[in-house]
């Protein structure tokens, strides 16, 4: 929070795909935040992220981003080819996670596969690729899922090393996830 | 024996146009495979069998028709959005019918549809040499650029779009690879031992390999070897060329079953 303008800023944003499903939303988020967004089930928390991403439409408001910004997006569900010899490592590098020493699980993974790994392996790999990556704004779309504690502590661990100049929009039904990560949360209701 | 008439200067030029296509075939085959879109080279390759011999009844330049063909059968695939399986089986089905109804039509155009559908690569010519080393140079100068990209969007699908950067280059760099490596594959080898060749190679290297410089290696390593093979055992055995490959990329399927994985483990 040591800069003169938010990374991003909606301004009473209604976003949806054929029609609006949520909004209007306000929030800012600002270089070196946190930021948790909480609410039940299909009350939109999904597609205000598409709406930063670009996967959804904004049907009314404004959304301003900071110029230049550069986006990573840990969907909720990661895309991952059945088969694809791809290793950790390599996956790391296409995030653009360079050099750096990583946690010990995830130093196994970066030797492995990705069709060789699990769901929650993949997610927490996948997760930290966007965390670690030079990406300035990170959105991460419910990361703990699939997640055992040991994983989730290492997100916790990883989230709280955010540099100073980088933000993330975390989405999270996880009550305890987002009080132990965000600085703020701002809850979104039907 | 027929290693030395595999080397006469006769079968050079299809020779040395096969080698090209087998290095080139499967590194494109490991794209269509990332992107789960395999099963539509195949109706790619049908499309461009269309506009060939839809070349031939109008008296034109087959390649140039296939090409045309090819395109808009990549056209139809890149406009109709999020793209399955049952529209690649419209093109398929949808260019085989074209085929073998216009080959009804004329004389010429049922010799060209024969030749497109069964491969006729012995009898190739500096063109389709020249366009198989241009399509390998061109795959080997854009390799690692289109690599970087087509993985990020797969992996990171949101990648391009979240950060302004546009799509298109690469989609129609891959679109315009595919196109070039059909025409050519099916002016050669065939629409069957085109296919084979962007589908089996890959499929056996993503199980055996480790690292994506390996799979793509090992791919274009597993194409070159059954052709070769398929080309001498063609010429020994006096056998169609293009069921001879489709029947070594076959044997090499079994190796999917190894259970092992080649490439280094760094941590």
């Amino acid at each position: 929070m040591n800069d003169t303008a938010p990374l991003l800023q909606l301004i009473d944003a209604c976003a949806g795909y054929t029609k609006p499903v949520v909004g209007p939303v306000s929030l800012e988020i600002w270089p070196g935040e946190i930021l948790g967004l909480r609410g039940s089930n299909g009350v939109g928390k999904t597609t205000l992220l598409r709406l930063v991403t670009g996967g959804a439409q904004l049907f009314g408001g404004e959304l301003r981003r900071a110029p230049g910004l550069t986006v990573a997006h840990h969907r909720q569900q990661p895309e991952r080819p059945p088969e694809l010899p791809l290793t950790g490592r390599e996956l790391l590098g296409l995030a653009g996670v360079v050099g750096g020493v990583l946690p010990e699980r995830l130093g196994v993974l970066a030797t492995r596969c990705l069709d060789e790994m699990s769901g929650g392996e993949f997610q927490l790999l996948h997760a930290w690729a966007c965390l670690a990556g030079p990406a300035r704004l990170v959105l991460l779309d419910e990361p703990t899922n699939n997640l055992d504690q040991d994983a989730i502590e290492l997100l916790i661990a990883g989230l709280a090393g955010l540099q100073a100049d980088r933000a993330v929009l975390i989405v999270s039904h996880e009550a305890a996830f987002l009080e132990a990560t965000c600085h703020r949360t701002v809850p979104l209701c039907p | 024996m027929s290693l030395s008439l595999a080397l006469d200067p006769m079968f050079r030029m299809p020779l040395f146009t096969g080698l090209a296509l087998a290095a080139a075939l499967p590194l494109l085959g490991a794209g269509l495979r990332l992107r789960e879109q395999w099963f539509s080279s195949l109706g790619v390759a049908q499309m461009a069998a269309a506009g060939g011999v839809a070349g031939a009844l109008l008296h034109g330049p087959v390649m140039l028709f296939a090409l045309l063909g090819a395109l808009f059968g990549g056209a139809a695939r890149a406009l109709t959005g999020r793209t399955r399986n049952e529209h690649y089986a419209v093109m398929l089905l949808g260019g085989w019918a074209a085929v073998m109804l216009l080959a009804m039509v004329g004389h010429h155009a049922d010799v060209v549809a024969l030749q497109l559908l069964n491969g006729q690569l012995y009898f190739t010519t500096w063109p389709h040499l020249l366009g198989a080393l241009l399509l390998l140079v061109a795959l080997l100068v854009t390799g690692p650029w289109l690599k970087r990209r087509l993985l990020l969007a797969r992996l990171f699908p949101d990648h391009f779009v979240a950060n302004r950067q546009p799509v298109w280059p690469h989609e129609l760099c891959f679109e315009l690879l595919i196109v070039g490596g059909v025409v050519l594959g099916i002016s050669t080898m065939g629409v069957m031992a085109t296919f084979a060749m962007l589908v089996v190679p890959p499929w056996v290297a993503f199980r055996l390999t480790r690292g994506a410089a390996v799979a793509l290696a090992a791919s274009a390593a597993l194409g070159v070897l059954a052709y070769g093979l398929a080309f001498i055992g063609a010429l020994a055995l006096d056998l169609p060329f293009g069921p001879a490959l489709v029947a070594m990329l076959m044997l090499l399927l079994p190796l999917r079953l190894l259970g092992l994985r080649l490439g280094a483990v760094r941590g």
